[in-house]
């Protein structure tokens, strides 16, 4: 049904797209796969006639006999949501705030003069009941929704018109797992049931190891390796194919020199938030910590996962003394930090954050950014003495210390968390919280960083707080593991146990909804 | 380095001009603007007055030079009252979202916002007299919610960063993360909004004056020269069109300059043009 025949794509004279060729066949998945950068999302766009200013194709995009790239706007028109439907990462941005979601569903079916307003009304109810809202009514607004359900109105909208096509691109990647299993499943019965065909872009192999009948595998705008799932998976012919593959499983060697020396002691602890504030009076207080407690010791690494509103950043924030809180107490190194956590604490428990993007001020210098803890020590050192700090941690993280000149934005991702990890070691800190952080980098500079943290927690016996939604990051770098839902943690014990033999519900349900890799070594034996 | 945008180019230019000609007047000035001649009265243009004579005999090109020294001067302190004030309270209050102190402060703000700024310049004139150092205290007034509003909306998403964070668990406390963190990273926000604060300085110092209520004679300013022309504006019109062009050129300039820095300095902005 559709026929991409050597699409090359330069945007401004850079080259984007190499040679791309692909086919997708009526009610078939085809999964691309690849990290950013790939191209992956442009051959998708260039599928839709969505490309940006400056694009310059050359090859053919069949759909049937159609070549989508040379078809007029007003032709494309018709066809983007008549043929082919599209959903996008975001379902927090891909709605209109201000309109009611019946309405942004209606939209497509009265654009393309499909039905009267009375009619897109009936039909927007019956694709929102195909998506399972049934209990959401049309009048509601997209602020009102959760995330997933969000997500089933842009699908909803997609498929208003039953198009042939239907392209998701990194559809679950903003969802929590649970949410995200959910989504999964609806995309899988529209095409068992409606005979769409899907094209699932994605980094995430183990998504559409669970998903696609076909995988095309995509590196630097190149189409590396691509064939039927098992057989790319089994047999990962492609050097990049199989790295990925290993990144996306890698366990970092870790040596482990745990000591029954509690750092961080935290007991009973409370955060409550007041209500929201109308005109004289609050709302009801929310409770976003209750009763939680743990201990964390020397030299281990302990994870928290949870799902997104399970309150595990507001933990986090009250952890680094920036927040207060209304009951418990957290004990670190001995020393209760409450209410306001002494500077020399301060430097002895730093923090590395998700977006290796924002978590720099864009315009200081990489060595004013790693010193600025420095603030925290009594006789911080200055000068030659600074810069030869600075160049220390730089070449902790295996950064060249000539880096310290440079600005944020001259460094890739993987690159800036490192040099955040290196602001984080400054102190000589024991304790390090990560605060998923490594969950915003592409599967292979993912696995480096995940080498690094090992290598640094061997080299400067540091104790880690991982915090995560990710389950396989969490089950390759920590002992332990605190699972936490709805403000408090509701398991906890040894990494291994918990993930073989989970006990709470929530637990058995969470990694049940993690899509997981298959095991090829057992079905190559 | 990526191209200036016209807009600003021409505002700079617009702009320069009439600062260069403030300072000049400071040096030299074709004719001194202090000898009254009435047998000169009212001379067209020629070689000697190159815009002519005013109703006093004075030379109009060095009358509106020395007026741009007043309107400038005003507009300047104005603007320098605005941001002195306006942004350290916008800061802390950005700093102390939702606290006491930010409800005080946008509520102060609010409260000025709701006068007249007219009839404040006219209180303070008829309490303390008429001049052009109670036009810059009634225009400066003006000046600090505005500053206040701006430098709050834009500190906001600043403190939502986790670059902010990082300066927190660094040990660091609100006044310290504002001036290191917050205020250099929405300074462009600031630089536009001073210039276009400085172009309606310019203005109200012109109406100031030409209601009798700022800058007085012999003290040359545009908005009073504008008012003197008043009566003769039918059979001397240059008279009024003169100064007149000078306020419109002048505020044209700075608006144009400040949509061009807006533009420049906007790193969103200047990804999607290039």
């Amino acid at each position: 049904m559709i026929a991409i025949r050597d699409l090359s794509l330069s945007i401004h004279g850079t080259p984007i797209l190499r040679g791309v060729s692909l086919d997708i066949a009526p009610g078939e998945i085809l999964g691309l796969v690849g990290e950013s950068g790939s191209g992956k999302s442009m051959t998708a766009l260039a599928l839709m006639g969505l490309l940006p200013q400056g694009a310059r194709t050359t090859g053919t995009a069949l759909l049937d006999e159609t070549d989508l790239l040379t078809l007029p706007e007003a032709a494309l028109c018709k066809l983007r949501g008549n043929d082919i439907g599209m959903i996008f990462q975001e379902p927090m941005t891909a709605l209109n705030p201000l309109q009611t979601i019946g309405a942004q569903v209606a939209e497509t079916l009265v654009i393309h003069g499909r039905a009267t307003r009375a009619e897109a009304q009936r039909i927007a109810r019956d694709r929102l009941d195909r998506v399972g809202l049934s209990a959401i009514p049309l009048d509601r607004y997209p602020h009102e929704l959760s995330g997933g359900q969000r997500q089933r109105v842009c699908i909803a909208a997609a498929i208003a018109l039953n198009p042939r096509l239907l392209i998701a691109d990194e559809p679950t990647t903003a969802l929590d797992v649970t949410t995200q299993a959910q989504i999964l499943d609806l995309l899988k019965s529209l095409v068992a049931e409606d005979g769409l065909s899907l094209l699932l872009i994605t980094h995430d192999l183990a998504v559409v190891a669970d998903m696609a009948d076909r995988i095309a595998v995509m590196q630097t705008g190149a189409i590396v390796e691509s064939g039927s799932t098992a057989q790319v998976l089994a047999q990962r012919r492609h050097p990049y194919t199989a790295a990925l593959f290993a990144a996306s499983a890698h366990t970092p060697s870790r040596r482990v020199h745990r000591a029954d020396e509690p750092l961080m002691v935290v007991e009973d602890l409370h955060r409550i938030y007041p209500g929201a504030r109308t005109l004289l009076r609050r709302g009801p207080p929310v409770a976003a910590v209750r009763g939680v407690g743990f201990t964390l010791h020397r030299g281990e690494s302990l994870g928290l996962v949870g799902e997104s509103g399970c309150g595990k950043s507001t933990l986090t924030r009250a952890l680094l003394g920036l927040d207060p809180v209304q009951g418990g107490d957290i004990r670190i190194f001995g020393r209760s930090i409450l209410p306001k956590m002494p500077d020399s604490t301060r430097a002895g428990i730093q923090v590395v954050f998700q977006d290796p993007y924002g978590s720099f001020d864009p315009r200081w210098r990489v060595d004013q950014i790693i010193s600025e803890p420095f603030h925290l020590l009594p006789d911080a050192p200055r000068g030659a003495d600074r810069r030869a700090r600075v160049a220390e941690a730089l070449r902790a993280v295996h950064l060249a210390p000539e880096d310290m000149d440079k600005y944020p934005h001259e460094f890739s991702g993987g690159q800036r968390q490192r040099i955040a990890i290196a602001r984080a070691l400054i102190t000589q800190p024991r304790i390090l919280v990560l605060d998923e952080a490594v969950s915003a980098l592409d599967v292979s500079v993912r696995a480096r960083i995940l080498d690094l943290l090992a290598e640094l927690q061997g080299a400067f016996g540091l104790s880690y707080l991982f915090i995560s939604h990710d389950l396989t990051v969490v089950r390759a770098i920590t002992d332990r593991v605190l699972v936490m839902q709805a403000g408090e943690i509701v398991e906890q014990g040894p990494t291994a146990d918990v993930f073989d033999r989970p006990s709470h519900p929530y637990t058995q349900h969470l990694l049940k909804a993690a899509p997981r890799l298959p095991d090829m070594t057992e079905r190559l034996a | 380095m990526t191209r200036l945008p016209p807009a600003l180019i021409l505002g700079a230019a617009l702009s320069g001009l009439f600062l260069a000609a403030a300072l000049v007047s400071l040096l030299w000035v074709p004719h001194a603007i202090d000898g009254v001649a009435i047998a000169n009265r009212l001379q067209p243009p020629s070689a000697t007055h190159l815009l002519g004579t005013d109703q006093l005999g004075r030379d109009i090109l060095s009358m509106l030079m020395v007026g741009a020294q007043t309107s400038i001067a005003v507009a300047i302190l104005a603007v320098g009252i605005g941001v002195a004030l306006g942004v350290p309270l916008g800061l802390a209050a950005a700093a102390n979202r939702g606290s006491w102190l930010d409800e005080i402060i946008m509520r102060g703000n609010d409260l000025i916002f709701a006068f007249p700024s007219l009839v404040i310049a006219i209180l303070i004139t008829a309490r303390y007299g008429p001049s052009a150092t109670n036009a810059i205290l009634a225009i400066g007034i003006f000046n600090i919610p505005v500053f206040a509003r701006v430098a709050r909306g834009a500190a906001l998403p600043i403190w939502t960063r986790d670059f902010i964070r990082a300066a927190q668990t660094a040990g660091k406390g609100r006044i310290r993360i504002s001036a290191e963190h917050v205020l250099p990273n929405i300074a462009n926000l600031l630089i536009v909004q001073a210039t276009i604060q400085f172009s309606l300085g310019i203005l109200a110092e012109a109406a100031l004056s030409y209601v009798g209520l700022g800058a007085q004679p012999p003290t040359p300013s545009w908005g009073r020269m504008l008012s003197e022309a008043q009566t003769m504006i039918y059979t001397h019109p240059m008279l009024a069109v003169l100064p007149g062009l000078a306020i419109v050129m002048t505020v044209l300039g700075l608006n144009l300059m400040g949509d061009g820095l807006r533009d420049a300095l906007d790193p969103r902005l200047r990804r999607g043009r290039a």
